[in-house]
């Protein structure tokens, strides 16, 4: 029994631990064994749990291991944001989202890998160093949350949670190979995770299919007192609701996300699955997002702005990193800081106190916030026309470990189909739709409205259930 | 379009960063580029659109004034780097005589 639970569904876990098939410490246990044989090859973890859990979980989630990306607050493990200034932070108390998990009956497996404090798009921008793709070691996984694709990818946990601030969670589920959903703003709670960009952050579900995001996002979503961005009411079943006959949908395809850029095979992978949608009934139609070119200019300036505000609380007092021996005040701050953060959070840092300042303020951030309205407004008319929105997630497969590493603009260019969701608070998930001839999985993205997460989910099942189940893995 | 070493070392000095001779010079032209970049944004008419600080039109969100239990003075001081008693602790700012 042991030897096949991984890559199982996480339902289908829990329906087995439910029914006492197996324990919750067996699933436990056997996770744990193969990250130790085969993670030290793709460095997903920066930490795991020393045991197995004891007694006997209930619930939607019954002993199903779970990675939790390090920037989520746990109290019985490091929270590191994969930051030198967190190295020995123990957080006082526990993201409401791992609390939700717990609840439900789900076991912790570890903490993972990201791009520091969510920074980039590769997960290179880590302290501890990079993490690297399971279906091709040379390979990023994607960032910033590419140590929970990674570990899904490799059957370390039947699923993961990540954070979306710019395509955090999307992009690293295409260029692993695993489904991934970032929720309407507000769906999910923020409470107790580390603050990067606090009007585009949204944690999120990285699985292997989209029945299981459904059934996290089911345990996850709802009202949460402790965060007054989050959305009132409960979630729809989304599990329940799932199957939906794609006879009749409208999908928009919009021409700006298959221009100049796109590498030719994520263009014809992300067609194939939409003609089978199309095959079923489903109408695709052109539609245009002509403010898509001016979208990382404008996350590039809004995310650094509010980063350089959030990260302002690391300042050697209060936790997190202290310089020895400081002569002042100012001294203390200005080194535990420079000292504490690593080479990208610095630059975002200096680029948001920039686009702050007081002569700067209008030609950029203020700017960039009116382009921002514009850029929502192009979705809504947009969606006039279309149910949901679909095209590559990213532009290209997996890139090669230190490919972009030295020129930060180029790797910010990686978010250009991603970062829209995030300014306008839409819902989006990527998708599986096949591989590269070189063996390198491509995604699909799907987005929605503001509050139909349903709509993007139902689109999401309807390609994975036209593609058919995949026998692919990747050879760790 | 590098920024030349004095912004960058004033705007270090407002973020709280000591840097490096050579990471300002590194960071000037990288930061540079990135401006650049963001030029294309002044090419847009943005006469009149109301900007968009948040996704959600959500406001003046309330609770009951119930009062619950938060972190312990021990937990709130428990990751601090130096404590005295129940205070943070930092260099000395005022000179006393």
């Amino acid at each position: 029994m042991s030897d096949d639970l991984f890559y199982r569904p996480a339902r289908e876990i829990a329906d087995l631990v439910r029914s006492r098939k197996v324990s919750a410490a067996d699933v436990a246990r056997v996770h744990l064994d193969r990250i130790r044989t085969l993670d030290p090859k793709v460095r997903a973890f920066l930490s795991v749990r020393p045991d197995a859990p004891d007694g006997t979980p209930d619930g939607p989630l019954a002993g199903v291991p779970i990675a939790l990306k390090d920037n989520l607050c746990t109290l019985d493990a490091p929270t590191t944001c994969a930051s030198k200034i967190l190295e020995k932070y123990r957080a006082p108390y526990e993201a409401t989202v791992v609390t939700r998990l717990r609840a439900a009956g789900a076991t912790i497996i570890g903490k993972t890998n990201l791009d520091e404090f969510a920074m980039g798009s590769s997960t290179e921008n880590s302290a501890w160093g990079p993490s690297r793709n399971p279906w091709n070691l040379e390979c990023v996984p994607g960032g910033s949350s590419g140590g929970s694709a990674a570990a899904v990818a490799a059957g370390f946990a039947a699923a993961g949670l990540g954070s979306d601030t710019g395509g955090s969670i999307r992009q690293p589920a295409a260029l692993s190979g695993v489904v991934g959903f970032k929720p309407t703003y507000g769906r999910v709670s923020r409470h107790g995770l580390v603050a990067f960009a606090s009007s585009l952050d949204q944690v999120g579900p990285l699985t292997r299919d989209v029945r299981d995001a459904a059934l996290l996002m089911s345990v996850m979503g709802g009202h949460d007192p402790l965060d007054s961005t989050s959305l009132p009411g409960a979630p729809p079943d989304y599990l329940g609701s799932l199957e939906r006959d794609p006879q009749g949908m409208r999908i928009g395809l919009p021409k700006e996300y298959f221009a100049e850029g796109l590498h030719p095979e994520v263009r014809s992978r992300a067609m194939e699955a939409l003609r089978l949608l199309e095959k079923r009934g489903a109408k695709l139609v052109e539609v245009a997002l002509p403010m898509t070119r001016f979208g990382i200019s404008t996350y590039y300036i809004v995310a650094p702005a509010e980063a350089s505000s959030n990260l302002a609380r690391y300042d050697g007092v209060h936790y997190g990193h202290r310089t020895p021996a400081p002569v002042d005040l100012m001294d203390l701050v200005s080194r535990s800081r420079a000292e504490g953060f690593g080479p990208e959070v610095r630059r975002r840092i200096i680029l948001g106190t920039f686009v702050l300042s007081s002569d700067r303020i209008d030609a950029y951030y203020h700017r960039a916030q009116k382009v921002r309205r514009l850029i929502a407004r192009d979705f809504e008319q947009a969606f006039q026309q279309c149910d949901v929105i679909a095209g590559p997630t990213s532009p290209t497969a997996a890139f090669r470990v230190g490919e972009k590493a030295s020129d930060p603009l180029s790797m910010y260019l990686c978010d250009v189909y991603t970062v829209g969701a995030n300014l306008a608070g839409l819902p989006g998930a990527s998708v599986p739709c096949g591989f590269t001839s070189g063996g390198l999985p491509v995604g699909l993205q799907v987005l929605g409205p503001p509050l139909d997460d349903l709509a993007v989910l139902q689109t999401a099942r309807a390609v994975e259930r036209e593609l058919g189940p995949s026998a692919r893995r990747p050879a760790l | 379009m590098a920024l030349d070493p004095e912004s960058l070392r004033r705007l270090a000095h407002l973020a709280r960063l000591r840097l490096s001779d050579a990471e300002l010079a590194a960071y000037g032209t990288q930061i540079g580029a990135i401006l650049e970049h963001l030029e294309e944004l002044k090419k847009l008419d943005v006469a009149g659109v109301p900007p968009l600080d948040h996704a959600v039109d959500l406001s003046d969100v309330r609770r009951d004034d119930e009062p619950r239990p938060g972190l312990s003075p021990e937990a709130a001081l428990g990751n601090a780097p130096t404590t005295t008693g129940p205070f943070f602790t930092v260099p000395r700012i005022l000179d006393l005589p």
